[in-house]
């Protein structure tokens, strides 16, 4: 019919924009890293720049110290957070799905709660910095905030009940297996689709987060913990200050600062694992979206 | 009398190891943090810690709300939230029913990917992107102005045009989110209406009019009734890094989660940074329970407890 075939190209052209308005701005940000900086300074960054550098990305060569740490410390925080958080929520996730055990109705009020009520910023730094005393440490960047949610707790519980046949389960406890192996063995390799969501998820987290650093990473000591969005952020931060500083020593001071050119190759090279590796596990991330649906 | 169940501890116990270190990361990241909320009514002393702090009342709270600031943050934490509800149901659904008549798979597919792109990058990083259209060292959009010989824009010192910078970006990094949450229960509706649909002569814009949007109805007021009850919650990152905490545009872009990180960071104002926090924490446990009260007596197994 002819209105059908006019939804379906209303359809098409609306999405089309709709993909592109959401991809230009990503290819300014790459191209904008691969232009001379004098030209941009003059001209502006432009989709079309007159004259192409690589300079943007020599200059991050040189910078290994803090740019090669930082990304250094980038994938180490994601690695080592993801892995405590699939541990630490799955476990908690598998004793929590046991009905019968004293306590649990609380435990799992106890989780409900956390979405509806947080202490907040203040006191959460509080905690942190003065009773854990994790500032400045690695630390930093792996417990506040991000390692474990109510949200993810209940996702993987609820595959473990919906998923895991307690047949299988209970033969395994009348071999005679612990309970632990019953876990590691026959529950968690059964469980690897709602893993790699969740995952996947939390690794993006980790891999995004620049809050912590923020918060817990001081420059004159935690500086080494740096991970590539923090630098990102910090180099914000101290153009900020200089520039409304405004003493003579400033100028100078942003002049040592990255070019502009140049922090726009140090974002991009902080996205660029994202975009790579997205368009293969593109389904986890639907898949997690879907599963969290209107709660998310 | 009943006799009691007899627990069989061994193997009860193991359950418990099993959970201890979520419990432990509960303990010290969610519950510790909220009786700290108390600092709101100390005049804290490091050296005594939050409980040996002394009390001093409503203080901290009389400083906060005799300020305009209070009246600001509140307002724009709100005003911002209820723009992009609105908006972000209307696009994201309007979208979402598109998708569903793309009938190649690889096409829907690849909008999807496209759309829910930014949704994966970090504020900062849209900061950065934000910065290459707008910063008057280097920005796109001056050095096109400049072009047809007109006067540069100081973008990060003008207010009038955040709201709509704000709410863009807003739209541009969650829109993937919400649509893919909605196409999901689209997806979702049963075939048999349509076909039924289709025997009868409707067309298209007739399915979608009287079918897809109906059942979606439920979808909809309860993601609507949710974003109210979190109404008081602002996206930290949003109103930081895409302004830059620029000062010149506090008074259009400062929300509560930003006024607690300045006062706190910033300031090192632990009284009035929280109260604000306290203020923001209570008034949105009132409107979360609100709302999950609406939802349940609308939609029970949307709700969240």
């Amino acid at each position: 019919m002819k209105q059908n075939r006019k939804i379906s190209i209303i359809s098409n052209t609306c999405l089309t924009i709709a993909s592109l308005l959401a991809l230009l701005p990503f290819l300014l940000l790459i191209i904008a890293s691969l232009t001379d900086n004098n030209w941009a300074i003059a001209n502006g960054f432009s989709y079309f720049p007159g004259k192409w550098s690589l300079d943007a990305y020599l200059y991050l060569t040189s910078q290994a110290a803090t740019i090669g740490r930082a990304y250094v410390m980038t994938i180490l925080s994601t690695a080592v957070g993801t892995a405590l958080s699939i541990l630490v929520t799955s476990l908690f996730a598998y004793g929590l799905n046991n009905d019968q055990i004293p306590g649990i109705r609380l435990i799992n009020l106890a989780v409900v709660f956390t979405m509806l009520f947080n202490g907040g910023l203040v006191a959460t730094y509080y905690t942190y910095n003065n009773i854990f005393h994790i500032k400045d440490t690695f630390w930093a960047l792996i417990f506040p905030n991000l390692m474990m949610n109510a949200f993810n707790i209940i996702l993987v519980k609820n595959y473990f009940r919906g998923s895991i046949p307690d047949s299988l389960v209970e033969a395994a406890r009348i071999d005679g297996a612990s309970e632990f192996s019953i876990f590691f063995k026959i529950v968690f390799p059964l469980s690897k689709p709602i893993m790699a969501t969740v995952g996947l998820m939390t690794g993006l987290m980790y891999w995004n987060d620049w809050q912590n650093g923020l918060y817990y990473l001081t420059q004159r000591n935690g500086s080494k913990f740096y991970t590539i969005q923090v630098v990102l952020n910090t180099i914000n931060e101290n153009i900020s200050f200089l520039s409304s500083s405004g003493s003579s020593g400033a100028a100078a001071a942003v002049s040592t600062m990255p070019s502009a050119t140049a922090r726009m190759a140090i974002a991009v090279v902080g996205i660029l694992p994202v975009l790579v590796i997205y368009p293969f596990f593109q389904k986890y991330f639907v898949k997690g979206i879907m599963l969290g649906g209107v709660k998310g | 009398m009943k006799k009691k169940k007899k627990i069989n501890w061994k193997r009860t116990i193991p359950f418990y190891i099993m959970m201890l270190p979520g419990i432990m990361y509960l303990m010290i990241n969610n519950y510790i943090p909220m009786f700290g909320i108390v600092i709101a009514f100390k005049k804290l002393n490091f050296r005594k810690g939050i409980f040996g702090s002394d009390w001093c009342g409503l203080e901290n709270f009389e400083y906060l709300f005799s300020s305009s600031d209070a009246w600001t943050i509140t307002r724009n934490t709100i005003g911002y939230n209820l723009a992009n509800i609105v908006l972000g149901t209307v696009f994201a659904m309007a979208m979402a029913i598109m998708l569903n008549e793309i009938t190649s798979r690889r096409r829907s597919k690849f909008y999807q990917t496209m759309v829910l792109l930014p949704y994966l990058m970090s504020w900062v990083v849209v900061g950065y992107i934000c910065y290459a259209f707008l910063s008057s060292e280097s920005g796109m959009v001056n050095g096109i102005l400049a072009k047809f010989g007109l006067e540069p824009v100081s973008w990060y010192n003008e207010k009038k045009y955040w709201p709509f910078l704000i709410i863009f970006f807003n739209l541009w990094k969650g829109i993937g989110y919400s649509m893919i949450v909605y196409f999901a229960g689209i997806v979702g509706i049963s075939a048999d209406y349509y076909e039924a649909a289709v025997l009868d002569g409707a067309t298209k814009w007739q399915q979608i009019k009287n079918i897809t949007v109906p059942l979606m109805k439920p979808t909809i007021i309860t993601m609507l009734i949710l974003g109210l009850g979190n109404v008081m919650r602002s996206d930290f990152g949003l109103f930081y890094q895409l302004p830059r905490n620029s000062g010149a545009l506090y008074s259009v872009t400062r929300t509560l989660d930003v006024y607690v990180y300045n006062a706190l960071m910033k300031n090192n104002d632990f009284g009035m940074s929280s109260a604000a926090s306290f203020y923001q924490a209570i008034v949105g446990f009132i409107l979360i329970i609100t709302a999950n009260k609406l939802v349940r007596r609308y939609s029970e197994e949307n709700a969240l407890f």
